[in-house]
């Protein structure tokens, strides 16, 4: 992961923060565009080596499928997490067992346990806590679960297992 | 086609409005700061996406600049409530559990570190 060049790094920083320009000035006017190249070519430059770990590498075809897979799986998640919080703040008995655990994660690159973590919090009735090396502590609102085995099962595997092809 | 964006984004604008109601009434029902940063980091983040997308679908002109927006806040969101959570554990805020509290250890041995330095 770390032998990414600065070449890779620097034109995926610039793709990004062009099609950032884009978005943000809703237009395809030609000064516009111009403008808009010659600008994220300069805060690309000054900024690719903080940007990204990954660089091109990230957009071959199969691993754009995983990002996509992996966007709509989160989304599900958001949905059903809010819905869920929903049901637990409404029922009069607040039927909740809240506890702090953890498991240990296969992810070796920090954006990709960053990802993850993030999911993590977004997703039904579990944040994380910290991050220490590769073990995760989540607070969980119903704890079923306190062995490591099962707790990775029930919390991360469905991420984690996009994530390794995406990110390993 | 403009009538039924304006009426989906309504819709999308309430259902923001909804969820962003059920998080502060979860801030209010629920018993310690760790659950209550359960309720309000869920539903404040779809709640507030939902309706910046609303917005975005009743001002057409909008919507790429919502979507950035809507970005921002799927990545900045839970990073502050990690921040809020790490930040309450070290300065002793002792979570409510029956069950278990892994983290226990970790902060124990950190500050006998620290002490030792």
């Amino acid at each position: 992961m770390e032998n990414v060049s600065n070449i890779s790094k620097l034109i995926y920083t610039w793709i990004i923060l062009f099609i950032v320009w884009l978005a943000f000035t809703s237009t395809l006017a030609t000064e516009e565009v111009v403008t808009g190249m010659f600008v994220s070519m300069i805060v690309a430059l000054l900024s690719f080596r903080f940007f990204t770990g990954t660089g091109l590498s990230v957009f071959t075809p199969r691993k754009v499928l995983y990002l996509i897979q992996y966007f709509f799986v989160f989304i599900a998640a958001l949905i059903k997490a809010n819905f869920h919080v929903a049901k637990i703040v409404l029922s009069p008995k607040l039927p909740i067992n809240p506890g702090i655990v953890e498991f240990e994660t296969n992810l070796k690159s920090d954006f990709a346990k960053m990802v993850l973590a993030n999911s993590i919090t977004l997703t039904p009735g579990t944040f994380t806590v910290d991050i220490v090396e590769n073990r995760y502590y989540i607070h969980w609102l119903e704890v079923s679960a306190t062995d490591e085995e099962s707790v990775y099962k029930e919390i991360a595997e469905s991420f984690e297992k996009i994530l390794l092809k995406i990110y390993e | 086609m403009e009538t039924v964006l304006l009426y989906l984004g309504y819709f999308f604008v309430s259902l923001g409005a909804v969820f962003l109601f059920l998080g502060a009434f979860g801030i209010f029902r629920m018993p310690d700061f760790y659950t209550r940063l359960q309720a309000g980091t869920k539903s404040s983040t779809l709640g507030a996406m939902s309706l910046i997308l609303g917005v975005g679908l009743m001002q057409p002109e909008w919507f790429f600049k919502t979507l950035i927006i809507i970005i921002f806040i799927a990545i900045s969101n839970p990073i502050s409530s990690h921040a809020l959570a790490r930040g309450a554990y070290k300065t002793h805020q002792k979570p409510l559990t029956d069950t278990i509290d892994a983290y226990e250890e970790v902060v124990k041995e950190d500050e006998t570190k620290n002490e030792e330095e």
